[in-house]
């Protein structure tokens, strides 16, 4: 059985919880074995690096070091908390300055960070330990003609530069493709959500978000699937403001990659986080649930 | 003799150090400002707040709201054919905004980071609530109303905590944050 330390996040303990429910569920009816970080704390989002660099590092490192005594790559679902712990991870591992003076403030937490423990991404793990393959063999509800828009945003993949390719890459595509969905050609695909502009700059988010969705609806996506819990907060929860601020009328779902894997593999919606989102299932996708 | 140091290398100081210098190398080609999402809302794009370190305009740059308006999408970053990390570089101006206390009026950016860590320093967890109003009551009346409907919405979903989560190793970790930054200075 594959088995890999989990670092949740604040963001899936709550406002993004059916992330974390279809991420639990799905990977035990995959045959992979999650251990939750003991006495994890919040990896700063972008707000530390804004007030203190050294501060940053150090914070993310409490959660590599928790991870590092477990002996297993550790998985971060939520793509800032990922970019945060994979470039900390590098970092450490390349300045032995840095590592020196972060792991001297882990130390009263009789904690260390060596460098060596393997930072991925939840959807990387569909993707390439449980292999699409695998997966596909393992669906029983194919989502037969549901069109949906691969949405990757940011920090998924930037600012890696060691990545296959960082303007075009394919992988959420072929997932989908694995699970019977028609992925449609999506060209913002790999843009910006706006993040927390939406408390500093709601003008700008908000533009951002209407630019995503209307690009969604002219590939004729009927649901954006989403691998990070600040998109989908965005995309989702403000699209009403969307609409009163541009006069626009959208209606576009939009749900986490392992909703819609949970789905495809038979899963009771309910046990996946469905009924927590605010634009319903579409008629496609609740035909499918209902099955 | 005290020897003063250009603005230029002042920034530099404060990105990662082992990129060097990086800034001087910029071409000047604009592909940053181009990639940039939210350049049509800063003052001045990233091409030309990167001319104007270099030129020791200090008091332009610090005035400007572009380095807050950087939403860190980093797609300027792996575009930069000089591979200038861009969105290091804005990180590097809202570290050294913050430590001179100078920036432009009405920005929420500010605010809302420091409040974002004094709250991770007192728990070592987000918690949502807490940060409401840090920003809420720079909104006017209208988008203030829509903010509270909307959080309304996600409490009545399930969607926001009722009561602040916190770490266990609460005392360990505050004084891990102690050999970093006085933590007395964030309460």
């Amino acid at each position: 059985m594959k088995e890999f330390a989990y670092f949740p996040g604040c963001s899936l303990e709550k406002m993004a919880l059916s992330y974390h429910l279809s991420t639990l569920e799905t990977t035990k009816k995959l045959g992979v074995k999650l251990q939750e970080l003991e006495d994890w704390n919040c990896c700063g989002a972008t707000a530390y690096s804004s007030i203190d660099e050294l501060l940053s590092y150090t914070l993310t490192a409490r959660n590599l070091a928790i991870a590092e005594k477990t002996g297993l790559p550790v998985v971060a679902p939520c793509s800032a908390c990922y970019k945060n712990m994979y470039f900390t991870a590098d970092h450490m591992k390349h300045d032995p300055d840095l590592a020196e003076h972060v792991n001297f403030a882990l130390e009263e937490d009789n904690l260390h960070f060596s460098g060596n423990t393997t930072v991925k991404h939840l959807i990387d793990v569909y993707v390439n330990d449980i292999g699409l393959e695998e997966l596909k063999s393992k669906v029983t509800h194919p989502l037969e003609g549901v069109r949906v828009a691969p949405y990757y945003g940011c920090q998924i993949l930037r600012p890696r530069k060691d990545h296959e390719d960082v303007e075009n890459p394919g992988f959420f595509e072929d997932l989908l493709s694995a699970i019977g969905a028609e992925p449609v050609n999506f060209p913002l695909k790999m843009r910006c959500c706006g993040g927390s502009l939406i408390i500093s700059n709601r003008t700008a988010a908000l533009s951002m978000v209407r630019n995503l969705l209307q690009s969604a609806l002219d590939a004729k996506a009927v649901v954006i699937a989403t691998s990070c819990p600040m998109c989908q907060l965005n995309l989702e929860v403000y699209q009403q403001q969307v609409n009163q601020e541009f006069g626009t009328n959208f209606s576009v779902p939009v749900f986490y990659f392992t909703q819609l894997i949970g789905l495809a593999l038979g899963i009771p919606k309910k046990k996946l986080g469905f009924g927590k989102e605010f634009v319903s299932l579409s008629p496609e996708l609740a035909q499918i649930a209902k099955g | 003799m005290i020897e003063t140091i250009s603005f230029n290398q002042e920034v530099e100081n404060l990105m990662y150090a082992a990129e060097g210098e990086p800034l001087k190398t910029c071409i000047q080609c604009g592909t940053c400002s181009g990639t940039c999402p939210v350049a049509g809302y800063m003052d001045y794009t990233p091409r030309q707040i990167i001319a104007l370190i270099n030129e020791g305009r200090k008091e332009e740059v610090l005035n400007s709201n572009t380095f807050w308006y950087c939403a860190s999408c980093y797609h300027c970053t792996v575009r930069c054919p000089q591979e200038i990390n861009i969105t290091g570089l804005m990180y590097a101006l809202k570290r050294y905004s913050i430590w001179k206390g100078k920036y432009q009026e009405g920005l929420i950016g500010p605010t809302f980071s420091e409040s974002f860590v004094k709250m991770i320093v007192r728990t070592g967890r987000s918690f949502e609530p807490v940060l409401a109003p840090s920003y809420i009551f720079s909104f006017n009346m209208r988008e203030f109303l829509t903010e509270i409907t909307g959080a309304t919405g996600l409490m009545l979903k399930g969607r926001i905590p009722l009561l602040p989560p916190r770490i266990k190793h609460l005392d360990q970790f505050r004084r891990m944050l102690g050999r970093i930054i006085p933590v007395g200075g964030l309460e």
